[in-house]
């Protein structure tokens, strides 16, 4: 998968400074990489903090923002800023629909009637995207800024290489701002412990939850839309692989956490970037690599890096 | 003859202590009862000695061989059943299938032999219907056998869960509240059902009961627990009168 | 007993040679067309009545089938392929050895498929089985995954992306349909014997199931590994029929068609499963005209590729909200059942 021009290749062997170019390079990769799956994670763990559903969607919500993105800077002529900004606000609406329209009626059914409706709107999307846009990919324009490559020190740097987890930073700071200082936040966590009594002290569950599916839905979206710039096409089917990673991280790091969601997508992100570049001839496990270390957790330790509880 | 012993149980959850140092003795054929307000720990206490949880501190030791720490399906083999507080059955099966699981964990048949249905098997499925029919004539329920078990009324449930323990072939019977939502008619027959089934089956029984009418009369020795420690313990008689129960008791009106 | 035992064996092994009927006037009178899509149901058949065993019976919602599915197609077709074959197919690395030489009859070759798969849903079952709920859903999907990669890059075994091409086209309507009905008794016997009632047990209640002595980690890996068995022969059919395989072949695509047919038929319900599976193979067929293009004389509508899948996950959300016991719950068919329903004969139990 790591074809991209963009993205640092392996500079040259033999000298000692070459290697340490080489694995520092390497290591901004894998930094890169993993905020992407963090962001992602992000909405697997919120939306399954608060209502124990694995959405399975979630990799394709994260398709449809970059398709919502690209199309607002094709057939809109947007600026790519307000196409990006558009785009997370339609993902977002895009997420409460899903819940609305799919989550809500099942929502007293046994648990696995729930998993089961979640794969179903995984492959609906999948394939509405087949039937409305084509399966053949799309080219994704990547915009001057993230585009152009830093020298810095020996290395060559992509700057969205640099761009991405800074931006990475700045949502995850605004999402634990919305879960820890407001008022909506609040709710969450208290659904997140037990859902009939925060109803019964007079919040509107339903609206809380609209609001997590939103947020995770919109930070899924940005994580597209940086994952769609790095390889930089888009196609219908390109949530699958990083919505499953994505939900990888967020076991590591313990479900329900955000942070330790976003720890959970740098730690495999550097575990698959250093692993590759280290020992080249398992580049075609890369993919598995990330189920590798899942089945490693949960026989090992199964609340994850931050602790949280495993479900019955 | 010891069949139990539980030494210095401690139970912890995360900072919270549910049950401190508890040490229970129960003699062969002897019916112990385990009371105390709600909260107290019993059925922390049930769910160690029946293998749910691995006790933090303590052992338990059942015929002289340790038991805490293995798994629920081994501890069941090794002859101790139990009953649930919120009736547990398998609520698709027939009442008759509910009771024949009982006699699973016994047979020899391999997997293999059961799927081609060798003598063996067959012999076996025969001893399991059987077995179940004269249990289910035990508790007065063969009437209903072919019926869904969740079909039944309250009380025959609960008769149907004791009916499944037995099945198991135990020698030592936890039951976790077995006249609860029973009228005074019902709780009367348990009684009566209870004590027969230990002659006939030569039975040791360890109960959990909020009924003290229940409890005085059918225990022969009874355990208080309170927040997790034992405040008592002697026969009906000397619980009835001791002070630190009737004040544990009152505290719990006053509480509520 | 069942008074009526003997009656309804005779009515099963009526039934079976009526079947047997069936099959060999649409051999000798049927399309090409008719006996694939025939074939396709018997195998279906064979992959959600196994698949139901685990998902349905046991209650352990699990997506691997694709996994076993693809380790029985390859173990049976590298096994029935010549060396002379092998030795064309595989041009980027030669196959290793004894893979190599070895070339078996085709029967042989399903039973290999079978005791592979089932050996490696044995292995999977370990780690798998550690979990319940939602995350033994992702790790069995993740396995899912790790065949398909593997499958792409042990080329020296799998031949890699490419695949493996001639596979004779041993499959054949007796084939199908006669591992079909096997399956399908085998399946049925063991459920209603003790073991399977006690895995019955492990999904209604876990716990009390272990109060009643269960050993539910050991009965769950016999659930998981016979349905890899038998996933594993049906892997095997499915790639004397269509003759080529590939890793693609086996994405998560191919557990959502039979994720619909389990659900469809009523989870835990052989009969469901085998009625949704002729369902959803001859309603996939019907389905095709909406991905193909359309000739409607005067104009041409184009296809619409993925139209079909589109409607089959709708399909699965509107039986999850709307009737989420599927077409029959968890009841199955007896001929004490249909004796009851015509008001025939028979003796009172």
């Amino acid at each position: 998968m790591e074809r991209s021009p963009l993205f640092c290749r392996r500079a040259g062997t033999g000298t000692g400074f070459l290697e340490l170019t080489f694995f520092l390079q390497q290591m901004i990769n894998g930094v890169a990489l993993g905020s992407l799956y963090g962001l992602i994670a992000i909405g697997y763990t919120m939306v399954y903090g608060i209502i124990r559903l694995i959405n399975f969607a979630h990799g394709d919500v994260m398709m449809m923002g970059c398709y919502f993105a690209y199309f607002g800077i094709l057939m809109f002529s947007l600026p790519w800023g307000a196409s990006f900004v558009a785009a997370m606000v339609l993902t977002a609406i895009l997420g409460v629909l899903i819940d609305k329209g799919a989550y809500v009626p099942v929502r007293h059914a046994p648990r696995i009637s729930a998993l089961i409706t979640a794969i179903g709107v995984s492959f609906l999307l999948e394939n509405l995207g087949l039937v409305v846009f084509g399966g053949r990919p799309k080219g994704f324009t990547t915009p001057d800024m993230f585009a152009e490559v830093y020298e810095i020190a020996g290395l060559m740097i992509p700057a969205l290489v640099l761009w991405t987890p800074l931006i990475t930073l700045i949502l995850l700071s605004g999402i634990l701002f919305i879960i820890h200082r407001t008022k909506a936040g609040r709710a969450m966590r208290c659904i997140s412990h037990d859902m009939e009594t925060t109803r019964l002290m007079g919040v509107d569950v339903n609206r809380v939850i609209s609001i997590t599916f939103a947020v995770g839905s919109a930070a899924a979206a940005a994580g597209g839309i940086m994952w769609a710039m790095r390889y930089p096409e888009i196609n219908p089917l390109m949530g699958i692989i990083p919505g499953l990673k994505a939900f990888v991280a967020a076991v590591l790091g313990g479900i329900g956490n955000v942070t330790g969601a976003m720890l959970g997508g740098l730690l495999l992100g550097l575990a698959e970037i250093l692993l590759v570049a280290l020992m080249p001839e398992i580049a075609g496990y890369r993919d598995a690599i990330a189920f590798g270390i899942l089945i490693f957790i949960l026989i090992f330790r199964p609340t994850g890096l931050m602790g949280s509880k495993l479900p019955e | 003859m010891i069949l139990l012993t539980a030494e210095a149980l401690t139970m912890r959850f995360g900072g919270l202590v549910a049950v401190n140092d508890f040490n229970l003795h129960i003699e062969k054929g002897e019916i112990v009862g385990l009371i105390g307000p709600n909260g107290a720990g019993k059925t922390t206490v049930f769910n160690m000695i029946a293998g749910y949880y691995t006790p933090s501190e303590g052992v338990i030791r059942f015929r002289d061989s340790v038991i805490s720490g293995l798994k629920a399906n081994r501890i069941t083999k090794a002859g101790i059943a139990r009953t649930f507080q919120n009736i547990r059955l398998f609520s698709e099966l027939s009442v008759i299938e509910n009771v024949m699981i009982g006699y699973h964990c016994r047979i020899r048949s391999s997997f293999f032999g059961a799927t081609l249905r060798l003598p063996l098997y067959r012999r076996e499925e025969k001893m399991m219907v059987d077995g179940a029919m004269k249990l289910l004539r035990e508790v007065g329920l063969e009437e209903v056998a072919r019926e869904r078990s969740t079909s039944l009324p309250y009380g025959k449930q609960r008769r149907l869960e004791l009916a499944r323990a037995l099945a198991t072939g135990p020698q030592l019977l936890l039951l976790d509240e077995p006249a609860a939502g029973m009228n005074p008619n019902e709780t009367q027959e348990l009684l009566e059902l209870i004590l027969r089934l230990r002659t006939d089956y030569d039975l040791t029984v360890l109960l959990i009961e909020h009924d003290m009418k229940f409890v005085m009369e059918i225990c022969e020795r009874i355990k208080v627990l309170d927040y997790g420690t034992t405040i008592a313990e002697g026969t009906p008689h000397e619980i009835q009168n001791n002070p630190r129960v009737i004040e544990a008791y009152l505290g719990e009106v006053q509480r509520a | 007993m069942d008074p009526n035992h003997r009656r309804n064996q005779l009515l099963s092994i009526g039934g079976t040679a009526l079947l047997a009927a069936l099959l060999y006037a649409a051999n000798s009178a049927g399309s090409d067309y008719t006996i694939r899509i025939l074939n396709n149901c018997a195998i279906f058949i064979i992959l959600a009545v196994s698949y139901n065993l685990i998902n349905g019976v046991t209650g352990q919602f699990s997506l691997e089938p694709n996994a076993f599915v693809a380790i029985g197609a390859y173990t049976s077709a590298l096994l029935t392929l010549t060396p002379m074959e092998k030795e064309i197919s595989f041009i980027i690395e030669p196959c290793i050895w004894p893979l190599s030489v070895i070339s078996v009859p085709f029967a042989v070759s399903l039973l290999a498929a079978g005791i592979v798969t089932a050996f490696f849903g044995f292995l999977m079952g370990f780690p798998v089985f550690r979990v319940r709920g939602d995350y033994l859903a992702i790790v069995t999907l993740g396995f899912g995954e790790v065949v398909r990669v593997i499958a792409n890059n042990t080329q020296s075994i799998t031949n890699g992306p490419l695949g493996l091409k001639g596979i004779a086209d041993h499959t054949n309507l007796w084939w199908s349909w006669g591992l079909a009905v096997l399956t399908v008794f085998l399946i049925a016997r063991m459920v209603r014997s003790s073991y399977g009632m006690a895995m019955k047990a492990i999904k209604y209640d876990e716990a009390a199931a272990e109060a009643v002595g269960i050993n539910a980690f050991w009965h769950k890996m016999l659930a998981f590994t016979t349905s890899a068995f038998f996933e594993g022969i049906g892997g095997g059919l499915l790639a004397h029929l269509i003759t080529t395989i590939s890793p693609t072949l086996f994405t998560f695509f191919l557990t959502f068609n039979l994720l619909i047919i389990i659900v469809a038929g009523g989870l835990g319900s052989i009969t469901g499963s085998i009625l949704a599976a002729i369902l959803v193979t001859w309603g996939g067929e019907a389905l095709r005209f909406l991905d193909e293009p359309m000739d409607l004389g005067l104009f041409e509508i184009p296809g619409i590729p993925g139209m079909r899948m589109v409607i089959f996950s709708l399909i699965l959300i509107f039986i999850m909200i709307f009737a989420r016991h599927g077409i029959l719950g968890t009841r199955e068919f007896s001929w004490n059942w249909l004796s009851g329903k015509l008001g025939i004969g028979g003796r009172p139990r």
